[in-house]
């Protein structure tokens, strides 16, 4: 949360609408996204309910599980999910074989409501992951290979910067700020309801209705605890009576369960197929493109190794891997903010706010300044400099490194900083290196800020320390557990389950 | 004092009318030290309100329940647990405490002789609990325990199992979310210690009352058993609950006596339906909003998950236009401006009059980012188009005061 994150809160309550909080889109978003909406049975650990799911928002899929509560009916869902859409889904997106270098040119993007049913995903990936397709607990051959999937996207949507697996309220609602709290923001109704109310309606006024749990049904995984009181337990008692009867009865129960899961879905299906369309409304920040590309080669390689006869991925990070993880996160992280800034004024602001920003007019430029190195003959190096009169607050103090979003290969340092008499205006001198091709002459127009250009600097850049360097983990030292076992498929692992 | 105690007990007898009184539970207990300075809540509490009735029937029903598959599905696991005489979760203790026991004796406190009075059962765990120990291992089942929260003594029907080895006891709680890979959901793990943690306290209380010290007798680490994995298998893992114990002990001691909240509050304030034979309320639902609007109420939307009354505050809250609403941390950005209006006329720098030299800071921050956000949404034509969205592009209006 920041100050202007909390003005666009306020502003929400006062006009009754939706405020935006960033000027362009900050996620990549699939011309072809599968939308996914898992339901779970209450108290139960990961027990699938139904789902709806598919790529086509006219033609969405119902799944359902008629007794959740039986593992094998349980594995039958986890089956069909993985064949009927969520496999030919991945496989459409890894025809053939790029080269070592290359990546597919597209990837999958799962989209889920909210941050809870990545939570599902991940821990379904968990429950049939190691699942074995022979022996005495044999599962169908795709359950295990929907589980090192899930298991991959749930491990995704980890990191700051993808948008392999994407939660709709988190995208939603980092795009825009409403006049509710962060914890009402989970709703995705009445989150959706406050940026786009239907006609007639303020955002608050359609929210507030869409709190009703039985005309606006939760969007999952957890169900609304009346329907199950209500609507569930009566139709999966009718479906255990009508299985000793079977043929007609049977199918009549089941069909009565599959309606009144419909009925719990539905309106989540509109509302994710109108989260994308809010989403698409807005323009995609210059730096999206290059973080999917991380995505695409991630899931290449992933794609890669899967084909190669990969082992599931192992129940926990060894000491080694989790140490590298927690590294590239937080430096994923830091590439996100400074992404951002650089696509987005309103995020600069942010920055502008905490001083580590300031915006100002070029006043003065010396395109053709040359700075004689010590020890090197010749001309000199050119060294444009640049001053910038600012009407705020500047916190950058000289010798700072700054950047300009408009140039980003231009480095600047900051060489003076004096408050103009009179105290409205701050005068910053900069200067550049750079970016200015390698001709002899001043730096060409256009290379460089120009008198009169209106420009922001900051001290946020994209360059950063390099990676530590983490041992092997074959190497890992005593300290952190030593060695940790190589992973080996045990029987165990295939039948846990069942116990 | 003793006449006092007994004016307080006829004082909250009326508030809460001809209804019966709603038994406290850990949950209830955990959930008021959330929010500790809450007189609505406290009093509410304090009276055995079934809060839950009020809210719907004022119009404003509470946002959460439990599915009877969650309830179902909690109850069997208990129940597998404590099969046989417990010996599946003798097992689990010998195994996480350390212990050398072959068997233990399973004493059910549940039930005396029938009898559902709340104050038979209460003496009679006393009694049985304060004996002095003749085995080495016991476990007692269904204990009666009183806690004193909110100026007076609540009862609580744990659905624990206190276990006593030598002359220590630890408080066991059996909870159906599963630990996947060593890791539980960690909003049921924090309930859980903290609930577990009232527990302690609560049963620390019975031994010191009987001259015991009950500091030393009830350990700090309680043991929280749960289904393993994706199975039925329990296992338990020991929390170590000093933080809670902690919390709990502060906030029940910063709350507000009941007596003081109380005292101003009207003589004849009531929060009785006035059901009929049939138990069909006959109180204007307005008329009952109104009693309850009289004790001040502190929303926060922490409330949400924790408290029926939510709503019916909330919207208290909204039509005051608090920041708060909004959540704690959107206050304090805000320079802890406490209305909306207020916060936005300082951010346009409207008045009326001078900025109060107290909200000063607060209003360079909120016009600043007034300042930056105009200028962000106006510049280079970035405001992407938003014709679908009503209001979706309203930008802050500095000193125009329009809007």
């Amino acid at each position: 949360m920041t100050t202007l994150t909390a003005l666009a809160r306020a502003l929400a309550v006062e006009s009754g609408y939706a405020q935006p909080v960033r000027t362009v889109r900050h996620v990549h978003l699939s011309d072809r996204p599968l939308v996914f909406i898992p339901l779970q049975l209450a108290g139960e650990a990961n027990a699938p309910l139904a789902a709806l799911v598919g790529d086509d928002r006219e033609k969405p899929r119902l799944l359902a599980v008629y007794e959740p509560r039986n593992r094998n009916q349980r594995f039958e869902f986890a089956a069909e999910l993985a064949e009927s859409v969520i496999l030919p889904y991945i496989e459409g997106y890894a025809a053939g074989e790029p080269g070592e270098k290359d990546a597919y040119a597209d990837a999958p993007q799962v989209l889920v409501p909210g941050p809870a049913a990545v939570t599902f995903t991940r821990l379904l990936g968990r429950s049939t992951r190691f699942r074995r397709t022979d022996g005495e607990w044999a599962v169908p051959a795709s359950v295990p290979v929907l589980g090192w999937w899930l298991t991959y996207l749930a491990e995704r949507a980890e990191h700051p910067s993808s948008s392999l697996l994407l939660p709709m309220t988190k995208a939603l609602s980092a795009h825009w700020a409403t006049g509710q709290s962060e914890a009402e923001d989970q709703n995705l109704a009445s989150l959706v309801r406050w940026i786009a109310p239907p006609p007639g309606m303020t955002g608050f006024e359609a929210a507030r209705e869409a709190e009703d749990p039985q005309a606006w049904p939760p969007a999952g995984p957890a169900t609304d605890p009346d329907f199950d009181r209500d609507v569930l337990v009566g139709l999966i008692a009718m479906i255990r009576d009508a299985s000793g009867v079977g043929g007609a009865a049977l199918e009549r129960a089941r069909g009565a369960l599959a309606a009144a899961l419909a009925t719990q879905l539905e309106q989540t299906w509109a509302l994710m197929w109108q989260g994308v369309d809010l989403l698409r409304s807005l323009p995609e920040g210059g730096h999206v493109a290059g973080r999917w590309g991380d995505d695409r080669f991630s899931f290449t390689t992933n794609m890669r190794y899967f084909r190669e006869g990969g082992f599931p991925q192992a129940r926990r990070d060894g000491a080694v891997r989790a140490a590298a993880r927690l590294s590239r996160l937080e430096r994923e992280q830091r590439e996100l903010e400074v992404g951002s800034a650089y696509d987005d004024p309103l995020v600069m602001a942010e920055y502008r706010m905490t001083g580590e920003a300031f915006r100002g007019t070029v006043t003065e430029a010396q395109r053709d300044r040359r700075v004689q190195e010590p020890g090197k003959k010749g001309a000199g190096a050119l060294r444009p400099l640049i001053v910038v009169e600012a009407a705020e607050d500047v916190l950058v103090a000289p010798d700072a490194k700054v950047t300009c979003p408009a140039h980003p290969k231009q480095k600047g340092v900051v060489r003076d900083v004096r408050p103009q008499p009179g105290g409205a205006t701050v005068r910053v001198e900069i200067e550049l290196s750079g970016g200015m091709g390698r001709g002899s002459g001043p730096a060409p127009a256009g290379t460089m800020p120009a008198v009169g250009e209106a420009v922001v600097y900051t001290t946020l850049t994209g360059e950063f320390m390099p990676l530590p360097k983490f041992p092997d983990p074959e190497l890992t030292p005593w300290t952190h557990g030593g060695p940790p076992p190589p992973y080996v498929p045990r029987d165990e692992d295939g039948n846990e389950a069942w116990q | 004092m003793d006449g006092g105690f007994t004016d307080i007990e006829a004082r909250l007898a009326r508030l809460r009318g001809g209804q019966l009184p709603e038994t406290y539970d850990a949950r209830k207990i955990a959930a008021l030290a959330g929010n500790p300075g809450c007189r609505r809540r406290s009093v509410l509490d304090a009276a055995a309100v079934e809060k839950r009735r009020v809210a719907s029937y004022i119009g404003f029903p509470a946002p959460f329940g439990q599915s009877p598959f969650a309830m179902a599905r909690e109850s069997a696991f208990q129940a597998q647990v404590k099969d046989n005489g417990a010996m599946e979760l003798l097992a689990l203790l010998r195994e996480v405490l350390g212990l050398d026991l072959a068997e233990a004796h399973y004493d059910d406190l549940g039930d005396v002789a029938g009898n559902v009075n709340q104050g038979l059962r209460y003496a009679h765990t006393r009694q049985v609990l304060t004996a002095v120990p003749q085995r080495r291992g016991t476990m007692f089942d269904h204990p009666l325990l009183r806690f004193r929260v909110a100026g007076r003594h609540a009862y609580l029907q744990p659905d624990l199992v206190a276990f006593r080895h030598d002359a220590t006891f630890h408080v066991v709680m059996v909870r159906s979310f599963p630990v996947i890979d060593g890791q539980a959901d960690s909003s049921g793990v924090a309930a859980a210690a903290i609930q577990s943690a009232v527990f302690v306290l609560a049963l620390r209380d019975l031994l010191a009352g009987a001259g015991l010290d009950g500091d030393a007798m009830v350990h700090h680490e309680t043991v929280l058993v749960t289904p393993r994995d994706f199975a039925n298998q329990p296992v338990a893992s020991l929390l170590d609950v000093r933080k809670q114990l902690a919390t709990v002990r502060r906030q029940v001691a910063r709350m507000d006596r009941v007596e003081d909240i109380i005292a101003p509050l009207p003589g004849d304030l009531t929060f009785d339906l006035d059901a009929d034979d049939k138990g069909v309320p006959r109180r204007r639902p307005g008329d009952l909003a109104d009693a309850v609007g009289c004790v001040p109420a502190s929303y926060s939307p922490e409330c949400l998950g924790a408290c029926e009354m939510c709503f019916f505050c909330r919207e208290e809250a909204s039509e005051h236009g608090d920041t708060g609403v909004l959540g704690k941390a959107v206050r304090e950005d805000l320079g802890g401006i406490e209305s909306v209006a207020r916060a936005l006329r300082l951010a346009r720098g409207q008045g009326p009059g001078p900025v109060p030299p107290d909200l000063a800071e607060a209003a360079t921050i909120v016009r600043r980012a007034a300042r930056l956000r105009g200028e962000a949404m106006a510049g280079d034509g970035a405001v992407p188009g938003h014709g679908a969205v009503p209001g979706a592009g309203t930008v802050i209006n500095e000193g125009t005061g329009a809007s």
